[in-house]
């Protein structure tokens, strides 16, 4: 079960081996959160650009020529900058961010701390997949700088707008290029870390530790690395092929016979419906990449903080995976006015309806065992709570966009936007918010202040609400996504619910710069932590230091006697038992 | 505090239900012969979707209220159902009711895409290219002259790319500007893209449809009530995406054979 020689290397002495080039998986970690940090501020400011312009588009915003010349003359955003600024929003947070805060930065820390192992087996591949996910974000964000800037069109990157090059439009020529490449390299550096992440969870664990006796966040970051290596595996031929039909001239995603600014395109044979087919397959289990670990994050922090284990450890664990298996069965559902066989749409349609019964196995069991619980209110747990409202709220719009009929109407309108800036957007970051708050700690030997931590919830969860709802209502009112401005009679009284939408966004990224004080002033002058301060079970708390040492245990691995999440018990040190202790007790849930 | 976050779901969750209850805002008015069970599918799922928001919310903001309090000495229990009851919840009440919400839909969804046009539907071709929406009419023969995508030229106003000079089905063939239809008559319309990827929503047609360029479409519907009603393009195109939009015109039979022919006579 274990091979702890596999990853054994002595700790590094020079700097560069210690903070840069560095094999620990924890540093890597670490590495990971701060590239997330930097992308989700860089992201966030995007937005807020946006957000300024859709309220009061004629408006100088003073500044912005700084940020692209072409883009904004005399500080007032052209349409093309619009759509290059929401590109790079959307395709930073997605990867960036969600992908890469709540798997790779905390999987990377946390998964071989939980399995009780010395690293991961692959350090070198985990170094690898670490800084080539950094030069994918210096690729994409270098393509402000270069040509005519970034690319305009989407995450999505739909051909063949995509894919015919500069003729298209700004940004269409080698922002595209750059676009595609960035997500390429980035693809590589998610296969290293799924490679690792799998291979630790099955190889790695410390005596006792069977697959069952794994924290649920283990389980979320196992589930996902196995997601993220079959769907980043088709993301990025997807991007090679794009980038040859720029460079060499193959018509993979381009069909004949297009007139382009007047111009016959000297291609012929490709399929546009192609890229939506390769890109969905790995974009709808994209989505759930950026959800399952918030949802073991959060049941881990919350477990600690309800003070008992959830009413089923494996029954969130089996509807964890069928989330990820159905994730490949529903990818359709993106595409149910795409032109696709509409018989097609109906088939993608049942799948998408059934996804919604494990989400509810989710929900319901979060639900029924806070029942009894005895809940203790921090930043970690408000947050924790915060994601379950908000993928409750999230998760109901999804019965409307399950169905082809329905989606006529809310197709392509804020009503998208809405959902899944809830389902995957902000819930995802309260699990990164949950995560840090709880495990903040353990990472650096200092407590982050609670006050602030609860200034930050109350903004960030009345915020959220306040910009996102209103997002369903304008995509009920028809109000169309990807605009720049409301020039049509339909959309322009919506104007109005945009501008406070606009308001309460800055409201609420202003709040997130509390965090961003806490974290920094925290990480230097925070009160010292204890090595267990939430009086928590799994293995992470029971190392000998806190940061953990090096090889994290010291000189023994740990042995496990029991399952992650022994709490509501009555025990020599209260009412839990770590994993590691061999203290036997008697618990709650019979299943555990 | 768990009590003030307790209060504050509910009250977030009450706010953010008012303006869908009382429509505030909401879909345009129907005008279309197909839409009505798209809009009773509309109403059926946001009555499921309302209510399993409200209960879950209300439920989780309950709980939070209660044990975030424990009483002094209180010991941590479990749901008295266990586990088995949440997941029998989940296949029962959540999973039956939108598996039941899906197959009500297929209908909606066949009564757009899974009956062919009548006979005697009025032919419309709509092209989509950056950023603008040309229609075309066959004319008095019925037929749509040919396409050649190397005449096609924005600069000699030769939208469609048809050869007039040589083509007998393109010589009496109407383009425009802007869509014209008459009035309870079923309308069959022909996509084509000549660039890019584009799409052609009518809200209150209860129709959405994205072109596919190298792929022509069609979609065929009756529009029951005279008016004049914007088409706008929702699949990103390029910088003009925002701006690309066309009216369509509902008409009555007469005014509309009278549009036809003012039309006719400008080409």
């Amino acid at each position: 079960m274990h091979d702890v020689s596999a990853a054994h290397h002595a700790p590094p002495t020079s700097f560069i081996r210690k903070h840069v080039f560095s094999l620990d998986h924890k540093v890597i970690g670490k590495q990971y959160y701060a590239l997330a940090l930097a992308a989700v501020l860089i992201g966030m400011v995007l937005s807020w650009i946006m957000r300024l312009h859709l309220g009061w588009g004629s408006y100088a915003i003073p500044g912005l020529h700084l940020l692209s010349q072409n883009g904004a003359p005399g500080n007032v955003m052209t349409p093309e900058f619009y759509l290059q600024l929401m590109t790079m929003h959307a395709t930073i947070m997605v990867f960036f961010v969600l992908t890469t805060a709540p798997f790779a930065a905390f999987g990377n820390y946390f998964l071989p701390i939980q399995v009780g192992a010395e690293d991961m087996p692959f350090p070198h591949f985990n170094m690898m997949s670490f800084w080539v996910t950094f030069v994918a974000f210096l690729v994409l964000v270098s393509s402000f700088f270069v040509g005519d800037g970034p690319t305009l069109g989407g995450w999505t990157q739909y051909a063949p707008l995509s894919a015919v090059g500069a003729v298209a439009g700004p940004g269409q020529g080698l922002g595209v290029v750059l676009w595609a490449a960035s997500i390429g390299i980035f693809c590589i550096g998610q296969l290293l870390g799924s490679l690792n992440f799998i291979t630790t969870t099955l190889d790695m664990r410390t005596r006792g530790m069977s697959l069952w006796r794994l924290p649920l966040s283990a389980w979320a970051w196992f589930i996902t690395s196995v997601m993220g290596l079959t769907a980043f595996a088709v993301l990025m031929p997807a991007c090679i092929l794009l980038i040859l039909d720029h460079l060499a001239g193959t018509s993979f995603f381009i069909p004949g016979n297009l007139v382009i600014n007047d111009q016959l395109q000297p291609h012929s044979g490709g399929s546009t419906l192609l890229w939506q087919h390769l890109f969905w397959f790995f974009g709808h289990p994209e989505v759930y990449i950026a959800i399952v670990p918030g949802m073991g994050i959060v049941s881990h922090v919350l477990i600690a903080n309800m003070r008992k284990p959830m009413l089923s450890h494996r029954a969130l664990i089996y509807s964890m995976g069928a989330l990820a298996v159905l994730s490949y069965m529903v990818y359709g559902h993106h595409m149910f006015l795409s032109g696709m066989n509409p018989v097609s749409s109906l088939a993608f349609s049942f799948p998408t309806l059934i996804i919604t019964i494990p989400s509810t196995v989710i929900v319901l069991i979060w639900l029924g065992s806070l029942y009894g619980a005895k809940l203790r209110i921090n930043s970690a747990s408000l947050f924790g709570l915060g994601f379950v409202s908000m993928f409750i709220s999230g998760g109901v719009s999804g019965f409307f966009l399950a169905q082809p009929s329905v989606d006529i109407m809310l197709h392509a309108t804020y009503f998208v936007v809405g959902h899944f800036h809830m389902v995957m957007g902000v819930a995802a970051m309260f699990g990164i918010f949950a995560g840090t708050y709880f495990w903040f700690p353990k990472m650096v030997g200092r407590m982050m202040n609670e006050t602030l931590g609860k200034i930050h919830f109350w903004l960030s969860f009345v915020g959220t609400y306040a910009i996102f709802m209103p997002f369903h209502y304008l995509g009920l009112a028809g109000n169309v996504r990807r605009y720049q401005a409301f020039v049509t009679d339909s959309m322009k009284p919506l104007i109005p619910v945009h501008q406070f939408i606009t308001v309460a966004a800055l409201i609420t990224g202003a709040a997130q710069l509390i965090f961003l004080f806490n974290l920094v002033h925290s990480r230097f002058w925070g009160e010292p932590a204890s090595d267990n301060p939430w009086q928590a079970t799994s293995l992470e708390w029971s190392t000998p230091t806190t940061p953990p040492p090096h090889n994290n245990f010291g000189d023994t691995l740990p042995t496990v006697y029991h399952d992650p999440y022994q709490y509501g018990v009555e025990s020599s040190v209260g009412d839990y038992v770590m994993q590691a202790s061999p203290e036997k007790v008697k618990t709650i849930n019979e299943e555990a | 505090m768990g009590r003030f976050v307790a209060v504050t779901i509910i009250v977030i969750a009450i706010v953010s239900a008012i303006p869908i209850l009382r429509h505030t805002w909401w879909m345009a008015p129907d005008i279309s012969t197909h839409g009505q069970p798209i809009d009773d599918q509309m109403s059926e799922t946001m009555a499921e979707a309302g209510i399993s928001f409200l209960a879950s919310q209300i439920i989780l903001a309950l709980f939070i209220w209660r044990f975030s309090n424990p009483k002094p000495g209180e010991k941590v229990k479990n749901f008295p159902g266990g586990a088995k009851a949440m997941v029998w919840a989940a296949f029962l009440l959540v999973g039956t009711e939108v598996l039941a919400l899906g197959i009500f839909g297929v209908k909606a969804w066949a009564n757009v895409y899974f009956t062919p046009p009548a006979a005697n539907a009025v032919p419309v071709q709509v092209q989509a290219g950056q950023f603008a929406f040309y229609f075309r009419y066959p004319g008095p023969d019925g037929t749509f002259g040919a396409i050649h995508p190397e005449m096609l030229s924005e600069a000699n106003q030769n939208f469609y790319g048809i050869d007039t000079d040589h083509d007998a089905d393109a010589k009496d063939d109407i383009v425009t500007a802007e869509m014209a239809i008459p009035v309870n008559r079923e309308i069959h319309l022909l996509m084509h893209s000549k660039d890019v990827g584009h799409s052609f929503f009518v809200p209150e047609l209860r129709v959405q449809q994205d072109f596919v360029p190298g792929l022509d479409l069609s979609l065929h519907f009756t529009a029951t009530k005279i008016g004049r009603y914007e088409i706008v393009c929702t699949q990103l195109c390029g910088l003009g995406h925002y701006n690309m939009k066309a009216y369509l015109s509902v008409l009555s039979q007469e005014d509309y054979d009278n549009w036809l022919k003012k039309e006719a006579a400008l080409q």
